[in-house]
């Protein structure tokens, strides 16, 4: 029996709301199957599964929240009998040993409660009564998502700076149902704020950064794009991105370093997967990958920005999209800024800042001219290279952009 | 098709590509993509989105003829009664 | 008061300090038991005690537990003051009916007339190869009987001191001496004589988890809390002691401050000392609690005679170190 977990779509996340099954008891699934749509701080998640079987149970109600790893659902194998299960011990111990706590929605009138049971120590419950803290909106850190004293202590600190966003949970009827999604969604804005302010603090707390940038004339990539975009129609067409993205995939095959977890040292990973971070026109990121760039062409780089893009701005990705980036890359796009600095995406060790792409004076052989310049920077983790690897690799994007044919 | 009309298709179209934005507040002059924080991205779709609703083709070397309200409707005109 | 002066003495050698200053201070205090003579007891604690007290006071008797128990008590019950050996724990069993019966019962059943101020020590305890016969933790058999006093003495000062405390007690007393620790050196006040047989003690100091222990383990919980310590986990360590009555507010003080408890102890985990302590705890500092209360014990087997096996059926320093860490997350 396979257990289908609630998956981490990232360092910051440490829970999720089942919203939605997409599956019921009986049902055959297979790899890559939709199962669920998970509510997170990123906004709605289609979660897949990675296993081959039969539906066996479903533990976990819709609206139920849950910390990351929980047990959602029971898959059994093709060979395996089902068997009615038993529910985990875990479960059956917080039943009979936890007193049933009433919740009450503070300040959101006639909202129902949320039906899930908070697990909280005792002294955690002594001190938030004491205090008047809210326990539901304590994410827990002690086992199986139990709110301890010191994360009881920690959100009376964080009492005059409270996370907003209320979980508005609606179990009624299927047309109420949509409503509290789009709820959700505006809640979600601020929400995506918190979880890019803490993966980014984060990120410069514990990350020693080190910076470099180089300069490409990009007039031979350029035409070479202006050429291929003549032959393929508007809805073909190629943005500059989508050359920068393949020479950055193949520099990466050079410099396995840069495509690499930090986490007790370095962590190489096979596949590059190159984390686009898109900027939602609410506010905050998301950064969805791209799966193996460098073994995608040209074209099929930029028909997964088509997929991606309005995905993400909608809040639809997946959650093998959210969680398996190994490389990030943020591009300002035309008419901006010309030059970005990343801040690295923990645990990867280095992101890639693309500025726009702009007209520059550039000497040459001893001579002036205008060229269409991009200023390409590399933010990396010293812990895991030194500037000379990223200076090499920039010097690889490089060399591969002055041959766009070569890509 | 009038210039008032072409100006409504824009407006909506601009709308559906930045759903939050304010298509009717943009002057004639203003540069759409930068009042509007258009992407390249969503610029791409905005051009793709002409092209069908217009049955216009604008290729790659017109984007700078297409910046601003004044410009974008003048060219569609154009490109219509061609 | 030379308070500043200590002396390094083995288990054993307290022991029998103990012994021969309860026999050279009251002429009714008697020592009984199997080979306590003229062998000089089966783990030497009483040698050279007959030479220097004589037959009357260092008495060899038959294999018979139960014989010589009971006779300990008649002699107890007619005004004498006699410590009765009982060799190993193991073979307790043998006289379980004349402690259980008899001598936990008398005082009641004579409607308070008559006290019985019997002192049994036993050698108790795993972990010297002696197999499944031979080496048990049995303390709980004996905490659990009403009418009883069940000392476990963990430390040298304990061994030392609490014979002379139990024998001016006017009910039976029993106390667990281990043979794993006969040989262990340590340093104790060279004023030390008799100690309180009313409370647990805390050994060490600390503030983020209380692990309770008693007898031989208590060393084990030691040494993990030192290795803690390095790691930045400040640990209290509790000893015990008295494992009937148990002393309820050194406990409960220490879950106060900590909020968190671990208990160790060798006896096999079903309905140990642990078990009771758990209950006490949730009963009286349940909204002190910030974990569960978790425990260490024994694996519930007939400790095996392998070395390798026998460690492995108990609590070492390194599950200690683990449990603790695992619960307080320290990864």
């Amino acid at each position: 029996m396979v257990e289908f977990k609630m998956p981490s779509l990232g360092a910051d996340m440490e829970d999720g709301t089942l919203v939605e099954w997409l599956v019921k008891p009986g049902d055959i699934v297979k790899r890559g199957d939709i199962i669920a749509m998970v509510d997170t701080q990123k906004g709605l998640i289609d979660i897949e599964v990675f296993d081959e079987g039969t539906i066996a149970e479903l533990l976990i109600k819709e609206n139920e929240k849950v910390p990351v790893g929980t047990v959602m659902a029971l898959i059994a194998g093709s060979n395996e009998v089902i068997h009615h299960l038993e529910k985990p011990v875990m479960e059956q111990v917080s039943e009979t040993t936890t007193p049933k706590e009433v919740v009450k929605a503070v300040g959101i009138p006639e909202t129902p409660e949320p039906k899930h049971r908070i697990k909280a120590s005792p002294l955690a419950r002594k001190i938030a009564a004491d205090k008047g803290i809210d326990l539901t909106r304590i994410i827990g850190s002690g086992e199986g998502g139990a709110i301890s004293k010191e994360d009881v202590e920690k959100a009376i600190i964080e009492q005059m700076a409270p996370l907003a966003g209320a979980n508005i949970v609606s179990d009624q009827l299927p047309d109420q149902k949509a409503e509290s999604i789009e709820i959700k969604k505006g809640a979600s804005t601020e929400s995506i704020r918190m979880a890019v302010a803490a993966a980014m603090s984060k990120s410069n707390r514990e990350i020693p950064h080190y910076y470099l940038e180089t300069k490409i004339d990009m007039s031979k990539a350029l035409a070479w794009l202006m050429d291929a975009n003549k032959k393929r129609t508007l809805k073909q067409r190629l943005l500059p991105v989508v050359l920068i993205l393949k020479a950055i995939s193949k520099a990466l095959v050079e410099f396995p370093d840069l495509n690499s977890y930090w986490a007790d040292g370095l962590q190489h990973k096979e596949a590059i997967n190159i984390g686009f971070v898109i900027s939602l026109r609410t506010g905050g990121l998301m950064i969805p990958a791209i799966h193996n760039v460098n073994n995608l062409s040209i074209d099929e780089i930029m028909n997964s920005l088509n997929d991606i893009i309005p995905r993400a701005r909608a809040m639809k990705l997946r959650s093998s999209e959210l969680s398996e980036s190994t490389f990030t890359v943020t591009s300002l796009g035309e008419k901006n800024a010309e030059t970005v600095y990343g801040v690295i995406y923990p645990p990867q060790v280095a992101i890639a800042g693309i500025g726009s792409i702009t007209e520059q004076a550039w000497a040459e052989n001893g001579m002036l001219a205008v060229r269409p310049v991009l200023n390409i920077t590399l933010s990396a983790d010293h812990r895991a290279t030194d500037g000379a690897t990223g200076s090499r690799f920039l010097m690889a994007v490089k060399k591969y952009l002055l041959e766009p044919e070569s890509l | 098709m009038t210039e008032l009309e072409i100006k409504q298709i824009i407006f909506k179209l601009l709308k559906q590509i930045a759903p939050d934005s304010e298509p009717e507040s943009l002057m004639p002059d203003d540069l759409i993509r930068q009042k509007l924080e258009i992407d390249s991205y969503d610029a791409l779709q905005f051009v793709i989105a002409l092209d069908e609703h217009f049955g216009i083709q604008t290729p790659e070397e017109d984007y700078g003829k297409i910046e601003t309200l004044k410009n974008l409707t003048t060219y569609i005109q154009d490109k219509q009664f061609k | 008061m030379n308070t500043g002066n200590f002396i390094k003495i083995t288990y054993r050698e307290a022991i029998k300090q103990g012994i021969r200053e309860a026999l050279q201070k009251d002429e009714n205090i008697f020592l009984m038991g199997e080979d306590v003579g003229h062998y000089g007891g089966a783990f030497a604690v009483s040698k050279g005690l007959l030479q220097e007290f004589g037959s009357e006071r260092i008495m060899d008797v038959p294999l018979s537990e139960s014989g010589f128990v009971g006779a300990g008590i008649g002699a107890a019950l007619s005004g004498m003051r006699p410590i009765v050996e009982i060799m190993t724990v193991n073979f307790s069993l043998l006289a379980m009916d004349q402690i259980a019966n008899n001598a936990a019962t008398l005082l009641h059943m004579s409607g308070g007339q008559f006290n019985v101020p019997l002192v049994i020590r036993m050698g108790c305890g795993i972990g010297r190869q002696l197999a499944a016969q031979h080496s048990h933790s049995w303390e709980p058999l004996f905490a659990h009987i009403a009418g009883l006093k069940v000392l476990a003495a963990g430390t040298h000062e304990d061994a030392r001191g609490m014979l002379l405390t139990a024998l001016d007690d006017p009910d039976p007393v029993i106390i667990f001496e281990y043979t794993f620790l006969l040989n262990k050196e340590a340093e104790i006040p060279t004023t030390a004589g008799a100690v309180d047989i009313t409370k647990a003690k805390v050994l060490r100091q600390g503030t983020d988890i209380s692990i309770i222990s008693y007898g031989a383990c208590i060393h084990k919980a030691l040494d993990a809390a030192k290795e803690l310590a390095t790691a930045g986990i400040n640990a209290e360590v509790i000893d015990l002691r008295i494992l009937r009555p148990i002393d309820d507010s050194t406990i409960l003080t220490s879950v106060k401050k900590t909020n968190k408890v671990l208990l160790v102890e060798d006896a096999w985990a079903s309905l140990n000392v642990s078990s009771e302590i758990s209950a006490r705890i949730m009963e009286n500092a349940f909204y002190e609690l910030d974990l569960p209360v978790q425990r260490l014990s024994g694996v519930e087997v007939p400790i095996p005679y392998p070395k390798h096996l026998e460690d492995a059926a108990l609590p070492q320093t390194s599950d200690i170190i683990n449990q603790v860490k695992k619960m307080l997350q320290y990864g």
